[in-house]
């Protein structure tokens, strides 16, 4: 063994004194991995070229290797190997002839450096082998990644494939392929005809291709067609950025506003401060935690069944607070907010002790992730979707209790002219109790939402309380309306201040700008008017 | 003059006959040595010294709110803001002491790669300058606030809670490394004051009588100011506010008066906390920091002051004692304690006793 280790030691000595850097055992392929491995990155990117003009059989898998950082050389018999990771060290085989080499340490292997720019163009070379797979999905997203970073020689591949292309969506990418490309073409008239063609497209290639043009053509006539295509798509791509930007806000707002409606109701309606609201919203985040981990395969059905287990879990916490503390202090505001605040402690300690003082993992389903791609420049992804519309059916659903039950019709009663609504045979006290459980049940539905947004753990209501009662007082108190409102354009300008000023930053202007707006209007965006404004 | 301050206050002179004593006694008994029965560790006096400031605090959100009705939650960022001008001072000290070795730039700022010392920490060298920074800072703020509060009559719960917004805000602000003001870490590292190492443990005694001798005069500048027809007007503003409106007095500016004061109050106790605990972190300004100064004040006694002392320090002391004997239960003793006492005893531990001597009120 050791005598066997020995030879190949004083060969490997003497190969490597022939100063090859790098060794295949093919002369053909030696110049390019050798580029690959210590030439500069434009000679890297023509390797690569020229790599895939080679007889190797599984370019694919060496592309990949480069990216991947599976093939590496290894430094001493310059060989090219596969690596495959033992413990603290490699497992070598060679890349060309697949003998075993056995065990090396990691800093005896040395990868192939590659940059951004490479790992887009390997990207591109494999789709180039993608484009003749029969899913039609495989084809799409080939061509989309040569989209990413065109070259003049795929339209020829792209032409060869179009007349027998059958999908509707990949010939149209294709057609778009075959414009970028003749973007380069000789002849004036074809690069106008293209300039027309991809007029319509806002994909990043197509853009960065135009803005060249609109600089360097050789023609003036090309020049100024390209100009005019480029500023109307900076309109476009302008505009879209204000839609982007305006649903980014408006799922943020959803957020607030979920967070901010059980206050709404405890609050607006009953005059309670409940600073225990956030921790209201975090057992409803963990009710999901919990049911996820009941039904661990059923991610989606759990998140559903969490709706309804959140609203009563902390509806029956909430009616518990109401009946053991608050309607002790009614009437006095400042004692209702120390002890509720007391109550907040407790239930964060008591998440800590029995659950984690951790954060929890809680699990998307897959119908949550994933985004819809209306163009180049605007996707809109699902769960702020979702979040958008969860929250308007949350509204809507309170809404609808609130002004069309006879539970509503009593909460109204009550808050209105607690001493009428007596006399009408109104129990005000089960009134009470019934309230806040309301609004903390919806502070637990507000958790299960939030669950799948931020990270679950006994900190998490803490995060929300300002913001809830900012949105409250902002939109004015005893008004769904006003929370429902001040929530979505506290999103909106939030996220329209964020491209200027960072994202904290933005959060303490929006804080300042609510401090200032309450002495200009202590009551709030829309105040309550007639007898009710002045309980 | 003192005598007359304090006439018909039994509390405030047991309070302040102790707080005498405790500061003679304490600097006598850290000398005896280590094995006597009586001898003081010095970790002890400065813990005695940090709970001194959060009595400080105590007694000035005592005042605004025992006094005058108005609900601060965010008196921590007085205390904070107080204890920032006193930290840039230090930090100023450390000279070429730090770790990069600067002249000029402390650390954090050497590991951001600033060039130069920002505006507002310029003449934070001087120890004069500092302290009358730790006072005109919180003060302004609270004017600044005050004023706009106050004039457009944002009272009760909604005044609470942008209080509470604002020390949110301020927390969010001193977290960013770009207010230069150290970011997540704060400033630390401290070395000395005045010239004396804040290791050695003269200085630590003399910290620990100067937050006394702080929180008597705190004290005694309450009382007075209480007792005074300014403090007269307090009260009735607490009691309603509206007729004492009607009946002429301009409430906006005994609010403003009275809320700047107990701000400057605040960013003293600050001042002297930092020293002793060697770091200011933007942590300090957490809300929950606020509300836990006020259910010091509650649980001692709203409107007695000495109520509000007693509270800091036996609230504080639990809080010492339960984090290191049972860490897990300190939250709940801490829940409870907010619940049990607004619910069973709402005039706080002052109440009790005032009941059993026939009570003054």
């Amino acid at each position: 063994m050791l005598i066997r280790s020995l030879i190949i030691l004083l060969l490997l000595m003497t190969t490597s004194a022939q100063a090859a850097k790098v060794e295949t055992g093919n002369d053909a392929y030696n110049p390019i991995f050798e580029a690959l491995y210590t030439g500069s990155f434009t000679e890297k990117e023509q390797a690569l070229k020229d790599l895939m003009q080679t007889d190797i059989e599984d370019k694919k898998k060496f592309l990949n290797g480069i990216v991947n950082k599976t093939l590496m050389v290894h430094k001493k018999s310059k060989k090219v190997v596969w690596v495959e990771k033992q413990g603290s060290k490699f497992k070598m085989t060679d890349a060309f002839s697949g003998e075993d080499l056995g065990l090396d340490k990691k800093r005896k292997v040395k990868k192939f450096a590659i940059n951004n720019k490479m790992r887009s163009q390997v990207s591109a070379l494999i789709s180039t082998m993608d484009l003749d797979s029969d899913d039609a999905e495989k084809r799409l997203a080939a061509i989309n990644s040569m989209l990413a970073n065109p070259a003049p020689e795929y339209a020829g591949f792209l032409k060869q494939r179009l007349d027998k292309e059958s999908n509707n969506k990949v010939k149209q990418a294709m057609q778009l392929g075959i414009a970028l490309a003749d973007l380069g073409h000789e002849d004036t008239e074809v690069r106008l005809a293209a300039i027309d063609n991809v007029a319509d497209s806002l994909a990043p290639a197509v853009r960065s291709a135009l803005a060249n043009m609109a600089e360097n053509d050789t023609d003036k006539q090309v020049r100024e067609a390209a100009q005019k295509v480029v500023l109307e798509q900076e309109e476009q791509v302008r505009f879209f950025g204000y839609i982007e930007t305006l649903f980014f806000g408006l799922s943020l707002g959803s957020v607030l506003v979920l967070a901010a409606i059980g206050l709404a109701i405890t609050f607006g309606v009953m005059g309670v401060i409940n600073m225990a609201h956030g921790e209201l919203i975090m057992l409803g985040a963990y009710t999901t935690y919990l049911m996820q981990q009941a039904m661990p395969d059923s991610v989606g059905l759990a998140l559903v069944l969490s709706i309804p287990a959140a609203f009563i879990v902390s509806g029956v916490v909430g009616i518990g607070i109401e009946r053991s503390v608050i309607r002790f202090l009614y009437g006095r505001p400042l004692e209702t907010l120390l002890a509720t605040f007391g109550i907040s402690l407790i239930l964060q300690q008591m998440v800590r002790t029995v659950i984690s003082p951790q954060n929890v993992p809680v699990s998307n389903p897959e119908w949550m992730s994933g985004f819809i791609q209306i163009n180049s420049v605007l996707s809109i992804t699902y769960n702020r979707m979702y979040i958008i519309l969860f929250c308007l059916a949350v509204f809507a659903l309170l809404f609808f209790i609130l002004k069309k039950t006879r539970l509503g019709l009593e909460v109204r009663a009550v808050s209105q002219n607690r001493a009428m609504a007596r006399a009408m045979g109104i129990r005000s006290s089960r009134v009470d109790a019934m309230t806040f459980g309301l609004g903390s049940g919806i502070a637990g539905v507000a958790g299960v939402a939030l669950s799948q947004l931020t990270n679950v753990g006994p900190n998490l209501g803490q995060a929300y309380i300002v913001d809830s009662f900012m949105v409250v007082v902002f939109g004015g108190v005893g008004n769904l309306w006003g929370t429902l409102i001040g929530g979505m354009s506290l999103g909106v300008v939030n996220k329209f201040m964020e491209p200027w000023t960072g994202a904290v930053l933005a959060k303490i202007l929006v804080l300042v700008f609510i401090i200032l707006f309450i002495q200009k209007r202590p009551r709030g965006l829309f105040p309550q008017k007639g007898r009710a404004a002045e309980g | 003059m003192i005598l007359r301050i304090l006439k018909n206050d039994i509390g405030g002179k047991v309070f302040l006959l102790v707080l005498l004593t405790t500061l003679i006694a304490v600097p006598v008994l850290n000398q005896l040595p280590a094995e006597h029965t009586f001898h003081i560790s010095i970790y002890t006096v400065t813990l005695l010294g940090k709970y001194l400031t959060y009595a400080l605090l105590a007694v000035a959100v005592d005042l605004v709110w025992g006094y005058l009705g108005i609900l601060s939650l965010g008196h921590a960022a007085f205390f904070a803001l107080g204890g920032y001008a006193m930290g840039m001072y230090l930090m100023r000290q450390i000279g070429e002491r730090g770790v990069y070795g600067h002249p000029e730039l402390p650390d954090f700022m050497v590991f951001l790669d600033w060039q130069e010392l920002p505006w507002f920490w310029s003449g934070f060298d001087n120890f004069g300058f500092a302290m009358l920074m730790v006072l005109v800072v919180p003060g302004l703020l609270a004017f600044v606030f005050g004023w706009f509060a106050f004039r457009s009559r944002v009272t009760g719960v909604y005044l609470s809670i942008i209080t509470q917004a604002l020390t949110y805000a301020l927390m969010l602000a001193f977290f960013r490394n770009e207010m230069g003001f150290g970011g997540n870490n704060g400033l630390t590292d401290f070395k000395d004051i005045l010239g004396f190492s804040l290791q050695a443990d003269s200085t630590r005694l003399a910290l620990f009588v100067a937050s006394g001798v702080a929180l008597a005069l705190g004290y005694l500048s309450c009382r007075a100011l209480v007792k005074s027809r300014l403090g007269k007007v307090a009260v009735a503003i607490r009691d309603a506010e509206d007729r004492t409106r009607f009946i002429g007095y301009k409430v906006e500016y005994v609010k403003l008066a009275i809320f700047t004061f107990s701000a400057m109050l605040a960013g003293l106790a600050g001042a002297l906390y930092v020293p002793q605990v060697c770091i200011i972190n933007p942590g300090e300004f957490q809300p929950l920091n606020s509300i836990e100064v006020v259910v010091w004040v509650a649980m001692g006694g709203r409107a007695t002051l000495y109520g509000a002392v007693i509270g800091a320090l036996g609230v504080n002391y639990a809080k010492t004692w339960f984090t290191a004997a049972f860490p897990e239960i300190w939250l709940f003793a801490l829940g409870g304690l907010f619940v049990v006492v607004t619910l069973l005893m709402p005039r706080g531990i002052a109440g009790l006793f005032s009941r059993k001597k026939g009570g003054e009120s």
